[in-house]
C-alpha cells in the first residue's frame, strides 16, 4: 500500500495553464447562462401564453433538455449536426449544448416564478395606467427574478460542472486541459486532484458572489 | 361624470350584470352594497376596462370606455382603484410604490414624482414610513399605501372594491377614516362596501345590487330608513 | 445528404442488441447506485438533522465536495486513486462507488429537508403518546416527511440515471458509450442518437410527469 510516489511538481508547474483553463470554464458557463436565461424566459412565456407550433416547440425543447443526459445533448450538437453537414467547433458544441440545457431547466424555473407572482399585481399595475410592457418590466419581472434568483445560482453551478464534459469532446476547458496534461505526464491522479480543488473553489466563489449580490439586490 | 347605460356582463353562461343604468356626478360619493355575487365588484372592473362588456356602454367624462380606439392607459389615470387585497408592490419601498407610476406613466420628473408621493403618503398618514418595504407594514397601513398610490396619479374618480373586507377588525377604522377624509375633500368616489355605517354616514347616494340588478338607489336616509324594495329590506335585515 | 436517406446501412440487428444490452447496463449501474446511495444518504440526512453543529463541521463539507466537483472528475480521480491504496476496482465497481456517494450527497439534503418538513408539534404529539424515538422516526417522520420530499427524491433519481452516462469515461460501455462506438463504426449518428435519446426520454419523462402530478396533488 502507498508504494505510489506522488509527483506534484509537474502539476504545480502547469498550474497557471490550469487556472487559465478555469477561466475558460467560467467564460463558457457564464455565456451559456446568459443565453440560457434569455432563451429560458422566451420558452417559459411561449409555454404559458402561446398555442400551436410555438408552444409545441417550447414544450419539446424543455422536456428534451430535462429528460436526456447533458452528454447526449452534446453528442447531438457534435455528431448529430455533423451528420447533416453542420460541423461545429468544440467550443461551439459546448456553448450550444450548455445553452440548450440551461434554457430548458431555467424555463421551468421561470414558469414557477411567474406562477408565484399573484396576477393581482399585474392588475394593480395596469389600474395605475401602466401599459403591459411597463407592468411586466417594472412590477412582475422583478418579483419573478427574486423567486428564480436562487435556482439561477444553482444552474450556474451546474453549468460549470457540466462544462467539464468538454473533456469528452476535445475542448480544452479546465477538465480538457487537465486531461491533456495528465495524459502527457501520466500523473493522472495528481492532475485531477488539483482540478477537483479548482472546481471546488470556482463553485464556492460563485455561491459567495451570488450571496453578496442577493444582499444588495433584495432588501425586502 | 360617469354614465352607465344598459350595461350587461357575462362570464360564460353566468349573467353577472343585467342592464345597469347609472350616473355618477362629479363630487358625489356613491356606496354600492349587496350580498356577494350580486355583481357590484364586477361593475367597478367594467368602469376602467379591467373587464370587457357584452352590451351597453360606459362613458367616463364623455370617453367611451369600451370603444376600440380608447386609450385605456390614459383612461385609467382618471380612475384610481383600491382593491380588497391591497397589492402593494413588495419589491419597492413605500415611497417607490407611490412615485413609480407618476414617473413612468405620466412622465413626471423624479423630483416631482417623489414630492407628489411624499405629499400623498403624508395625506394618508404614512409620512414616517417612506423608506420601509410593504412587508413591514400592517394590513391597514398597506391599504392606505394603496390609496396614496392611486391618489398620486391625481385621479378624477376613486373606486374602492371592498377596501376594508380583508383587514383585521381593528384596522378597518383607520382605512375608513382615510376614505372619509377624501370624501370631505370632495373626491368623487364609488365604494363597494360591506360597512353599512360608513355607507350611511359618508355617502350622498347608496345603491343596492341584487343578482346583477340595481335593485334600489337613493339617499342613505331612504335606503336605510325606508327601503322601497323587498330585496333591499331583506338584505339590510340580514346584515344588521 | 443523399446517403443519409439510405437508412440502416451498416446498422444491423446485432447493433440494436448491442444498444439494448448497453441500456440494461445503464439501468443496472443506476439502480444499484441509487438504491445504496438512497439508504446511505437518508442516514447522512438524519445525521445532519440530529447532529446539527458537529455534523455541519464533519460530514456536511465532505458531502459538499461531491456536489461541487464535476462527476466526471470524481470518477477519474477515484478510478486512479483506488489502485494507489491497493484496491483493484474495475470501471463498473468504481462507477458504482462514486455514483453511490454522489447519490448519497444529493439525497442527504433531501432527507434532511424531509425530516424538517414534519411539524415539530406533530412529533411532540406522537412522543407525548408514549411512542419511542425510533417508532416516531419510522411511523411518523418517514411517511410524512418522505411524502413531502418524494418529488425531490425523484429528481435526484432521474439526475443520477442521466449522469450515469459519465461512467463511460472509465471505459464502461453503457448506453451513450455504446452509441458513440456505433456512430464511429456505422456513420449513422442521427439514427443511433435518436434510439439512445428515446430510451432516456422514455424512462425519464413519465417518471418526472408522475412526480409533478404527485407534487401538485399533495400541495393542495
Amino acid at each position: 500500500m502507498f508504494d505510489y510516489n506522488f509527483h506534484w511538481r509537474p502539476v504545480l508547474r502547469t498550474l497557471p495553464d490550469l487556472i487559465q483553463a478555469g477561466l475558460t470554464t467560467l467564460e463558457v458557463a457564464t455565456l451559456s447562462m446568459v443565453i440560457g436565461i434569455l432563451l429560458g424566459l422566451c420558452l417559459a412565456l411561449a409555454r404559458m401564453n402561446m398555442t400551436g407550433p410555438l408552444k409545441w416547440l417550447a414544450v419539446t425543447w424543455i422536456e428534451l433538455a430535462r429528460n436526456t443526459p447533458a452528454l447526449f445533448q452534446l453528442f447531438f450538437f457534435g455528431f448529430g449536426l455533423g451528420a447533416i453537414g453542420i460541423n461545429l467547433t468544440p467550443y461551439t458544441i459546448i456553448l450550444a449544448g450548455l445553452s440548450f440545457n440551461c434554457a430548458g431547466y431555467l424555463a421551468e424555473n421561470f414558469r414557477g416564478g411567474f406562477q408565484a407572482v399573484p396576477d393581482t399585481q399585474l392588475k394593480a399595475a395596469r389600474c395605475l395606467g401602466m401599459n403591459a410592457w411597463q407592468a411586466y418590466t417594472r412590477i412582475v419581472i422583478p418579483q419573478v427574478f427574486r423567486v428564480v434568483y436562487h435556482p439561477i445560482t444553482n444552474q450556474m453551478v451546474w453549468a460549470v460542472l457540466m462544462s467539464s464534459l468538454g473533456m469528452l469532446i476535445g475542448f480544452r476547458e479546465l477538465s480538457g486541459e487537465t486531461q491533456f496534461f495528465a495524459s502527457r505526464t501520466f500523473r493522472i491522479f495528481e492532475y485531477f486532484a488539483v482540478t477537483a480543488v479548482l472546481y471546488y473553489v470556482i463553485v464556492k466563489l460563485i455561491l459567495a458572489v451570488s450571496r453578496l449580490l442577493a444582499m444588495r439586490l433584495f432588501r425586502y | 361624470m360617469i354614465q352607465i347605460r344598459d350595461l350587461h356582463k357575462h362570464f360564460g353562461d353566468l349573467h353577472v350584470l343585467k342592464g345597469i343604468n347609472l350616473d355618477v356626478n362629479k363630487g358625489e360619493v356613491l356606496s354600492v352594497i349587496g350580498s356577494s355575487g350580486s355583481g357590484k365588484s364586477t361593475l367597478l372592473y367594467c368602469l376602467n376596462n379591467l373587464e370587457q362588456i357584452q352590451q351597453g356602454s360606459v362613458h367616463v367624462d364623455g370617453i367611451n370606455v369600451h370603444a376600440k380606439g380608447t386609450d385605456v392607459n390614459k383612461l385609467r389615470q382618471k380612475l384610481g382603484m383600491v382593491f380588497q387585497q391591497w397589492n402593494s408592490f413588495p419589491h419597492l419601498t413605500v415611497l417607490e410604490n407611490v412615485s413609480l407610476a407618476p414617473r413612468i406613466v405620466k412622465g413626471k420628473s423624479k423630483g416631482e414624482a417623489i414630492a407628489m408621493a411624499e405629499k400623498q403618503l403624508k395625506h394618508v398618514g404614512l409620512g414616517d414610513k417612506l423608506k420601509h418595504y410593504p412587508n413591514s407594514l400592517s394590513g391597514g397601513q398597506q391599504q392606505r399605501l394603496a390609496i396614496a398610490r392611486a391618489l398620486a396619479m391625481e385621479p378624477e374618480y376613486m373606486l374602492f372594491d371592498e377596501a376594508t373586507s380583508a383587514l383585521d377588525p381593528e384596522k378597518v377604522g383607520e382605512v375608513l377614516d382615510t376614505m372619509r377624509l377624501l370624501a370631505e375633500e370632495g373626491m368623487t368616489m364609488i365604494c363597494v362596501t360591506h360597512e353599512m355605517g360608513f355607507a350611511k354616514e359618508v355617502s350622498d347616494r347608496v345603491a343596492h345590487f341584487h343578482q346583477g340588478i340595481m335593485e334600489e338607489i337613493g339617499p342613505p336616509e331612504q335606503i336605510f330608513g325606508a327601503p322601497q324594495s323587498e330585496h333591499t329590506r331583506k338584505f339590510l335585515a340580514n346584515v344588521r | 445528404m443523399q446517403d443519409s436517406i439510405s437508412f440502416f446501412t451498416g446498422f444491423g440487428i446485432n447493433d440494436l442488441l448491442f444498444l439494448g444490452e448497453a441500456a440494461l447496463k445503464t439501468l443496472w449501474i443506476s439502480a444499484l447506485s441509487i438504491a445504496i446511495g438512497t439508504l446511505l444518504g437518508t442516514f447522512f440526512g438524519w445525521l445532519l438533522h440530529e447532529g446539527k453543529l458537529v455534523a455541519s463541521f464533519t460530514i456536511a463539507p465532505i458531502l459538499d465536495v461531491f456536489r461541487s466537483v464535476p462527476l466526471i472528475i470524481q470518477l477519474v480521480l477515484f478510478y486512479n486513486f483506488a489502485p494507489i491504496i491497493g484496491l483493484n476496482f474495475d470501471p463498473f465497481a468504481s462507477g458504482v462507488v462514486i455514483l453511490t456517494f454522489y447519490t448519497a450527497a444529493l439525497v442527504a439534503s433531501v432527507a434532511r429537508g424531509g425530516i424538517e418538513a414534519v411539524p415539530a408539534s406533530m412529533r411532540r404529539a406522537s412522543r407525548s403518546l408514549g411512542i419511542s424515538y425510533w417508532q416516531d422516526l419510522f411511523y411518523v417522520v418517514l411517511p410524512i416527511g418522505g411524502r413531502a420530499v418524494f418529488p425531490a427524491w425523484i429528481g435526484v433519481v432521474l439526475g443520477v440515471m442521466k449522469d450515469s452516462a459519465l461512467v463511460s469515461v472509465l471505459g464502461y460501455v453503457e448506453l451513450l458509450k455504446a452509441s458513440q462506438v456505433l456512430i464511429t463504426r456505422t456513420q449513422e449518428p442521427l439514427l443511433i442518437l435518436a434510439i439512445a435519446g428515446a430510451f432516456y426520454f422514455a424512462l425519464s419523462y413519465p417518471i418526472s410527469r408522475y412526480a409533478n402530478k404527485f407534487e401538485q396533488r399533495w400541495s393542495k
